[in-house]
């Protein structure tokens, strides 16, 4: 009994961490870097603007991880879904476009699906194969150029828009970390991904078609992402093979850092988001810090390893 | 027909064969189940009785056969149609997700929904707290799956199975984990079952258990029908004949003999643990077998943890040899010679996926390989001296011990032990949910273990093994050592007939048991 009790307090605290560790880079930004700017209500939201489509692929990463699988093809994807959105509204307008990019991503994720699903790659393999199939498809058919996005709708709703001060990718983000919280938490959906990756044969065992719950998740990952890209092509009214690149990098480690397993089973949405708003509010810090651009990637990847320690629950021998 | 009424037939699986590649699981068997009976399916090791339930519960397709339930023919041989035809099964090998916690588990699948249609983990854990008490047992239901104890485990999964409301409920080695007194409750739950018209089939390897509960029992041998009767017409030494297929030397005919006590080889001085032990003493000498014996949560399997370095020894000595020695790990331990064959040796004793050889040549890896190259001729010589001397059957040495069945893994547990020649040797549960062919080989190797002069402890909740292998038993309750008794104190006077002296010593250890869980 009193050994329950102890095991289960352990990771109560743990869970919190990123809320903790969230608030300590906060206030130690706004001690040392208060003189700079960083407090002021612009860079804040600079910092939503900057992270909004990493929280929103990190709301789908999380049920990605949480059923045992992975997506290492979303940064990727999202730049080829801003260059579909680019083109396909270029050939036949807004709706079109909108429509083509999403349609990318949902056809990326049936790719990933069926290859992970039936026929049995792990989901590692399949999706390092399409991120460069993604990149290079994005790139051929733009010819690695920039295509122009001309409808300031588009842009405006879409990435680049505000009401009043506030950054309309914010309600972006929010709307997807809800829907992401509740969809994972209340229903049967989520909670059939939290089984499948924290112990496929009891979860098939239940009758729990773990299969199709995969391919799913794999869907909703390269839909956030396309999602993601049309965002971005919407803040630079441009679709780019580049934007994106090297997101997925920064959407696991925020997943990780809000307390989402790697190895399946456990997943926080609020986490995911919490995380992507701390590397953000790392990135802003170091380069309000006048750290070059070397020197960030170092203090980031340190910050991340330390935060990522702490939040591990340590494995028993 | 004679003119009384027929049972209703729960399930009917008439002519079913299943191949595993080129191995005949199953040959051409029949099971009939009656609504309202108690039906227990024996059979030693890979007679089958694994293969022909998961057929029934949809996890594997039959080679050939049909399956009926409830006079509905199965045809697409998944867990869904199973589940919808009503068939529950408590796997032997635990179906719960380690990261939901009990509530969760017990409702995955059929998850309890708020009017808006959301999942209402509050009315699942009121209702999971229900279900607990109907069956008169404690279990957190807001605790994670994978922090309970193997007995909190066992009991959740046949809570889990009663809450779909099945028609046809299969047990698998229910009672493997739990106290005597958990199975009572286990029981008087079952016969409530079978009252309400819920048909059960009980596999089990205890004979007493089965004596006791089941209306019906079925025999498979080697995957093969062997014979379908009343238990009340068949008696124990029938049905191990029809077990084994040769006369049965059971667990009486073991000698425990050959042990002669030498010298001390570990002693604890007033060890408490972090985890449950307080102030524990005593010893165990070179050629001897210690059994400690104990009911689920007393803290016999903490004490194998903590002599095994797993958990920490926070006041008290520990003495190999007369030396104090410190276990903070298990490499400690293994340095001091001491080996732990572990309960829940799928998770702690052995890889499913690698080969037999590999597991075996697992411990001992730096002895058979020179400047970090693994010999191929020493590993594979030592593998097929120890798959013949402990008689594992597998295909080949080279074969995945997924592929074995239970007996077997748990023999190359075994061997992967004492490949590295420990002088003390720590057995948990070794005979958990295996025949009772490989019990009392098991049993028998336990003794001439003792004889090449090794200190022996065996954990166990089943007596009958304690009392056929152990030369001193130990009782533990609450984390105390209660009694130290010799072996002889549990024979009764006078009597000559080996199975009675057996069975009336059992009923004498379960009464200090008893006294035992009172008195602290």
């Amino acid at each position: 009994m009193s050994d329950v009790q102890i095991t289960r307090r352990l990771p109560d605290w743990r869970q919190y961490i990123i809320y903790l560790g969230f608030l300590g880079v906060f206030v130690f930004f706004a001690v040392t870097l208060g003189h700079k700017g960083f407090l002021d209500a612009n860079n804040l939201l600079n910092i939503i603007r900057q992270t909004a489509m990493i929280a929103i692929m990190a709301v789908a990463m999380t049920y990605v991880l949480s059923a045992g699988e992975i997506d290492l093809s979303i940064g990727a994807v999202a730049g080829l879904a801003s260059v579909a959105t680019a083109m396909g509204m270029d050939y036949g307008g807004v709706a079109f476009g909108i429509l083509f990019g999403l349609a990318t991503g949902f056809a990326v994720g049936m790719f990933n699906g069926i290859l992970t699903t039936r026929i049995g790659i792990p989901s590692f393999l399949t999706t390092l194969a399409m991120m460069g199939i993604a990149k290079g498809t994005s790139m051929w058919v733009s010819g690695t150029k920039a295509i122009p996005i001309l409808s300031d709708g588009y842009s405006y709703f879409l990435g680049g828009g505000s009401i009043g001060p506030i950054p309309l990718v914010l309600f972006w983000m929010l709307a997807a970390g809800a829907l992401g919280h509740i969809v994972l938490r209340k229903t049967t959906f989520g909670r059939f991904v939290l089984a499948t990756g924290g112990s496929e044969t009891a979860a098939r065992y239940s009758g729990i078609k773990t299969s199709t719950v995969k391919f799913k998740v794999l869907i909703i990952s390269s839909m956030a992402a396309a999602f993601a890209g049309m965002l971005y092509a919407g803040r630079f009214q441009t679709g780019r093979f580049q934007l994106g690149e090297g997101d997925e990098l920064s959407v696991i480690a925020a997943a990780v850092l809000g307390g989402t397993s790697l190895f399946g089973g456990k997943g926080t949405v609020i986490g995911s988001i919490m995380g992507a708003l701390m590397i953000g509010l790392i990135n802003n810090g170091l380069i309000l810090a006048g750290l070059e651009f070397s020197q960030q990637l170092i203090a980031r990847g340190a910050i991340i390893i330390l935060a990522v320690a702490i939040s591990q629950n340590r494995k028993q021998s | 027909m004679s003119g009384i009424a027929q049972p209703k037939i729960a399930v009917r699986m008439t002519g079913v064969s299943k191949n595993f590649g080129g191995v005949q699981a199953l040959n051409n068997v029949d099971l009939a189940v009656h609504a309202r009976e108690i039906h227990a399916l024996l059979g030693g090791n890979g007679a089958g009785k694994s293969t022909i339930l998961k057929i029934l519960r949809g996890v594997h397709a039959p080679t050939s056969g049909t399956v009926e339930v409830n006079g509905r023919v199965l045809s697409a041989h998944t867990p869904e149609e199973s589940k919808r035809a009503g068939v529950a099964m408590i796997f032997q090998e635990m179906s719960l997700v380690p990261t939901l916690t009990v509530a969760q588990n017990i409702f995955l699948n059929q998850e309890l929904k708020t009017g808006a249609g959301f999942i209402d983990d509050d009315k699942a854990v009121t209702r999971a707290r229900a279900l607990f008490k109907s069956l008169d047992v404690d279990v957190d239901p807001h605790a994670l799956a994978g922090d309970l104890g193997a007995g909190q485990r066992q009991l959740t999964e046949i809570v889990k199975a009663i809450s779909q409301d099945a028609k046809v409920l299969i047990l698998d080695e229910p009672s493997t984990a739990l106290s005597a007194h958990d199975v009572d409750r286990l029981f008087a739950f079952l016969k409530k079952l079978k009252a309400d018209g819920v048909a059960i089939i009980y596999v089990s390897h205890r004979m007493d258990e089965i004596m006791r509960i089941a209306d019906r029992a079925t025999i498979f041998r080697d995957g093969r029908h062997i014979i379908t009767a009343p238990v009340s017409e068949l008696t124990l030494t029938s049905i191990i004949q029809h077990i084994v297929g040769r006369e049965s030397k059971g667990l009486t005919g073991i000698s425990r003999l050959s042990g002669k006590r030498e010298q001390v080889l570990l002693e604890l001085r007033g060890v408490s643990g972090r985890v449950k032990l307080t102030d524990l003493s005593l010893k165990v000498h070179a050629g001897e077998v210690v059994g400690i014996a104990g009911l689920l949560g007393s803290g016999r399997s903490a004490v194998a943890r903590l002599l095994f370095g797993i958990d920490p020894v926070i006041s008290g000595e520990v003495l190999v040899d007369g030396m104090p020695v410190k276990l903070t790990s298990p490499s400690d331990a293994i340095a001091h010679g001491i080996a732990l064959i572990p309960e829940d040796r799928l998770r702690q004793g052995i890889v499913l996926e690698h080969s037999v050889s590999d597991n075996i040549a697992m411990s001992i890896l730096g002895r058979i390989s020179s400047w970090g190259w693994i010999s191929a001729a020493k590993q594979s010589e030592l593998a097929r001296d120890r798959i013949s001397a402990l008689k594992i059957k597998t295909a080949s040495a080279g074969a995945a011990v997924r592929t074995l069945s239970g007996g077997n893994q748990q023999k190359v547990v075994l061997a992967k032990w004492l490949a590295s020649d420990p002088r003390i040797v720590i057995l948990d549960e070794p005979t958990a949910g295996i025949d009772i062919g490989s019990k009392s080989e098991i049993i028998t190797l336990i003794r001439e273990l003792a004889g090449q002069g090794k200190a022996v402890i065996v954990i166990s909740s089943e007596l009958n093994e304690l009392l056929a292998a152990c030369d001193r038993i130990l009782v533990m309750s609450g984390g105390q050592l209660v009694r130290d008794l010799d072996r002889a104190h549990f024979d009764p006077q006078g009597e000559s007939d080996t199975e009675r002296s057996m069975q009336d010593a059992e009923h004498a250890l379960q009464r200090v048991l008893q006294e035992a869980r009172t008195n602290v």
